[in-house]
């Protein structure tokens, strides 16, 4: 048995894009296998089933829009108990807020993917500096 | 290929950068996989028994609370394994299953003090600072050995 759990996984796929929206993703995913369960969710679409055909399926996806479609796995599988918000007593899943802070930072490192592909070179910023001790009491004695 | 060490260690963004330019990222996801999936005397297993705060004492003093033992028996073996490391701080977001700021402490500590190079970087919050982001991230990780097929 645990031999035989090893090779099923669990990814999650995140999209972030203008052209792909996650019914595209999910509708790409139902089409490519039968082997795979998948679940969407408000934070992305979980696809389960043995890692070949779950990694050609999210192959398949990510090469929709490579530089905005994102993936990791999951430890857990879609509606486990220890995890699914249904058996225990709603609110957010555990990680849940690391997961949306995250999505909310993918269209900046979409647009970063992207930059890098083309070559563009860095844009300079400028640091943060602390204040001079000395522009400090300028700023003081100017008030005055 | 290298192993990469990431911390946030369940960070999407990361764990997908590393894969994305040809490396395997060392993550929790995997690890709580493995503990999830193996028919054990716990069944269904639990994320974390009474075994392993006892593992994790290899890793943080007995008087250190179980908590961080038996996160660290999981993470420790990761450090262990991997070649490279990034370490993204400054994240508000290592809350919830990343909650534990004593792990955390000392699996930054323990990737910056192993002998292999060491990225280290803060989350961008701009276009600019994410540019820069992927950038750094893309060229350290292109500058890890591509082809290493058959070390593990």
């Amino acid at each position: 048995m645990a031999q035989e759990n090893k090779d099923i996984i669990t990814k999650l796929v995140v999209t972030s894009s203008d052209s792909v929206l996650p019914i595209d993703a999910a509708m790409r995913i139902y089409e490519s296998s039968t082997e795979i369960v998948i679940k969407e969710t408000c934070f992305g679409t979980m696809v389960t089933g043995p890692s070949d055909a779950v990694d050609k399926v999210v192959n398949e996806v990510v090469s929709l829009d490579k530089n905005h479609i994102f993936v990791k796995e999951r430890g857990f599988p879609p509606g486990d108990d220890r995890r699914c918000r249904a058996s225990r007593g709603g609110g957010s899943r555990p990680g849940f807020y690391f997961l949306k802070e995250e999505a909310m930072m993918l269209p900046i490192i979409g647009k970063a993917l992207d930059e890098y592909e083309r070559d563009t070179p860095l844009r300079k910023r400028e640091e943060k500096k602390k204040l001079e001790i000395k522009d400090i009491q300028d700023i003081i004695e100017s008030s005055l | 290929m290298a192993n990469v060490i990431i911390y946030p260690t369940n960070s999407l963004i990361l764990s997908d950068l590393v894969k994305r330019f040809g490396h395997t990222p060392l993550a929790m996801m995997e690890k709580i996989k493995e503990k999830i999936s193996t028919v054990g005397v716990d069944s269904p297993p639990l994320n974390i028994t009474a075994e392993e705060p006892k593992l994790g004492l290899k890793y943080a003093a007995v008087e250190v609370p179980a908590g961080v033992r038996g996160r660290m028996s999981m993470i420790g073996p990761m450090v262990e394994r991997s070649e490279a490391g990034i370490i993204v701080g400054e994240s508000p977001m290592a809350f919830g299953c990343m909650g534990c700021a004593r792990t955390n402490e000392l699996t930054k500590y323990l990737i910056r003090t192993r002998d292999m190079p060491v990225l280290e970087l803060a989350f961008p919050k701009t276009d600019e600072e994410g540019q820069e982001f992927v950038y750094r991230i893309a060229e350290f990780l292109r500058s890890l050995p591509q082809q290493e097929e058959g070390k593990e």
